[in-house]
């Protein structure tokens, strides 16, 4: 994409334990409030943050999320980033959808996390590891 | 992958000057900041003559004349336009429920740059060369200034639109408590997913409040509705029994019937009753209640 | 942070008071399945009023903890969602399918009076 979009702030919560999920989806929580987010909407990112931190504890072990402020043009929104250097998906565009699971009816929750927020975005490499990146916009 | 940058750059940043444009621009304010007097009142006369702003008096257009003038002198001093940005939103939100119209501040904006451009050539008539640099140091600001207070008129009008939208689609899907525990939705209209959610949020909002434990939905006020409104309206009613509330949903149109089994929704979760009355008795029924017909052999208290 | 778990009459209630690790659900699910055979309960009710997310992970774990406490004989009944996080919950499609829900504690145990009402033939 090739429109300006700025990272204005941003707040780095690593995920190494289940303990770390809860950090991250308060940490979460509080920017989303800042933001102005309506409480539903506040619930909605929290949920997703911790979907996608609990699929770093669950399948790489270790990784961050990097919680924030995003602005193009005139909009502001929330940005979300989970990054691991786990071993990755075989198979990305499967994993979006969904019924797709690799561990015997768990499933990677992505599907769920891209109905939460507006947009959407995951690059996976075999070995090297996954980044997934969600925003929402203030409506 | 859409990039996400990660660096801390504002967002707007005011277009480079070159040092000459820069001691233009002071010796030009310097000299609007000397005529401030009368240029202000030959531009709120000016206004006053356009017959724009006529939602507000002449003392209150003075005013605002010389704020604006002042922030207008700033901005094409330092170049920053982010005080003149503030007070046009300041601006706006006190003026647009005046009925104050974007023809009028475009109009006032471009009247102020035309009696500013006007003094400029009285000032510099005798020197050409002067004038031209002056004039080319002036527009280009002056035009930003004029975009800035304009479009900040806009956006804010835009959300004012926007937040009455909201409040019109809130009063459409009234929540009504009929009863104890029980509460009729009657939905009238297009349903679009924005909507959908709305309404959702607003049910269960109610849900709650009115510790409901049947909600009727009355949809027979929806023409029609695709598998996206479809799936909302599963939604609903799950989301409802997440808080412990039962959904009896009355009024399916043919059409939407069809939808629903189209897109295979699980009808043994949907509690669907054809019309309104005979889902209000059944949420009575749920309820525990029995209603009894008043027969005129009944016994009438006295008074 | 454990959960506090209360004993009344034959029904367990366990009172989550604050956002839970895996772990500490987990451990609530085992403690809650464990004393429902120690003390014969006839039901269970946890309450999430506190909680402000219920993710996939803290759904399935109350789905599974309804269907053992289900096998060892006690209904289980899950009091409290709120409206924001039921939204959610049917955004991501988590909807603890099979599993009661009411609004609140009372409404809780008048659920489970109703479901575990026994054939008490007094002789």
């Amino acid at each position: 994409m090739a429109s300006a979009r700025t990272l204005v702030e941003k707040t780095i919560v690593p995920i190494r334990s289940d303990r770390d999920i809860v950090t991250a989806r308060e940490q979460g929580r509080g920017v989303a409030l800042l933001l102005g987010f309506s409480p539903t909407e506040v619930t909605l990112i929290a949920t997703a943050i911790s979907e996608l931190a609990r699929n770093i504890v669950l399948y790489a072990g270790t990784g961050e999320m990097v919680l924030g402020l995003v602005e193009e043009s005139k909009k502001r929104g929330m940005v979300i980033v989970a990054r691991d250097e786990g071993p990755g998906i075989a198979d990305v565009r499967r994993a979006v959808v969904d019924g797709y699971s690799t561990s015997g009816g768990l499933g990677l929750g992505l599907p769920g996390v891209r109905r939460l927020m507006d947009e959407f975005d995951i690059s996976s490499e075999l070995g090297k590891g996954t980044t997934v990146t969600i925003r929402k916009w203030k409506r | 992958m859409a990039d996400t940058r990660m660096s801390s750059t504002p967002v707007i940043s005011p277009p480079a000057r070159d040092e000459s444009t820069t001691v233009l621009l002071r010796e030009l304010v310097a000299h609007l900041r000397q005529s401030r007097t009368q240029l202000r009142e030959e531009w709120a006369r000016r206004i006053t003559e356009a017959k724009l702003l006529t939602a507000m008096t002449p003392e209150e257009i003075f005013a605002e004349a010389t704020a604006v003038y002042d922030n207008y002198l700033e901005a094409l001093e330092t170049g920053s336009i982010e005080a003149l940005e503030t007070y046009a939103r300041n601006l706006s939100e006190r003026i647009i429920p005046r009925g104050v119209e974007t023809h009028e501040v475009v109009g006032i904006v471009l009247l102020l740059r035309d009696v500013l451009a006007r003094s400029l050539f009285a000032k510099y008539q005798q020197d050409f060369h002067q004038l031209n640099r002056i004039l080319d140091a002036y527009e280009p600001a002056a035009n930003r200034i004029a975009n800035t207070v304009a479009v900040g008129f806009v956006q804010e009008r835009e959300r004012v639109i926007r937040q009455q939208q909201e409040a019109i689609r809130e009063l459409s899907t009234p929540v009504l408590p009929v009863r104890e525990r029980l509460l009729v939705l009657p939905v009238i209209g297009i349903i679009d997913p924005q909507r959908a959610r709305q309404l959702t949020e607003q049910l269960l909002r109610g849900i709650r409040i009115n510790r409901a434990k049947v909600v009727v939905m009355d949809i027979t006020g929806v023409p029609a509705m695709d598998a996206t409104v479809a799936n909302h309206l599963v939604q609903t009613v799950e989301a409802s029994r997440l808080l412990g509330a039962t959904v009896i949903v009355t009024g399916l149109s043919p059409e939407i019937a069809q939808t629903l089994v189209n897109i295979g929704v699980d009808l043994g979760k949907m509690n669907t009753v054809g019309d309104l009355q005979g889902g209000i008795e059944e949420a009575e029924r749920l309820l525990g209640y029995k209603v009894i017909p008043i027969t005129v052999e009944a016994p009438v208290a006295t008074s | 942070m454990a959960v506090p778990i209360l004993k009344q009459r034959d029904y367990l209630i366990a009172n989550i008071q604050a956002a839970l690790t895996d772990d500490d659900l987990r451990k609530l699910r085992d403690a809650l399945v464990a004393q429902v055979g120690e003390f014969r309960s006839r039901g269970v009710i946890v309450d999430v009023t506190a909680l402000d997310v219920m993710d996939s992970f803290a759904v399935r774990t109350l789905r599974d903890l309804a269907h053992m406490s289900r096998l060892r004989g006690a209904e289980t009944v899950i009091v409290g969602i709120q409206p924001e996080v039921a939204f959610a919950m049917t955004q991501l499609g988590l909807t603890l399918e099979g599993v009661a829900t009411a609004l609140d504690l009372e409404e809780g145990l008048a659920y489970l009076d109703r479901k575990t009402k026994r054939k008490t033939t007094v002789r």
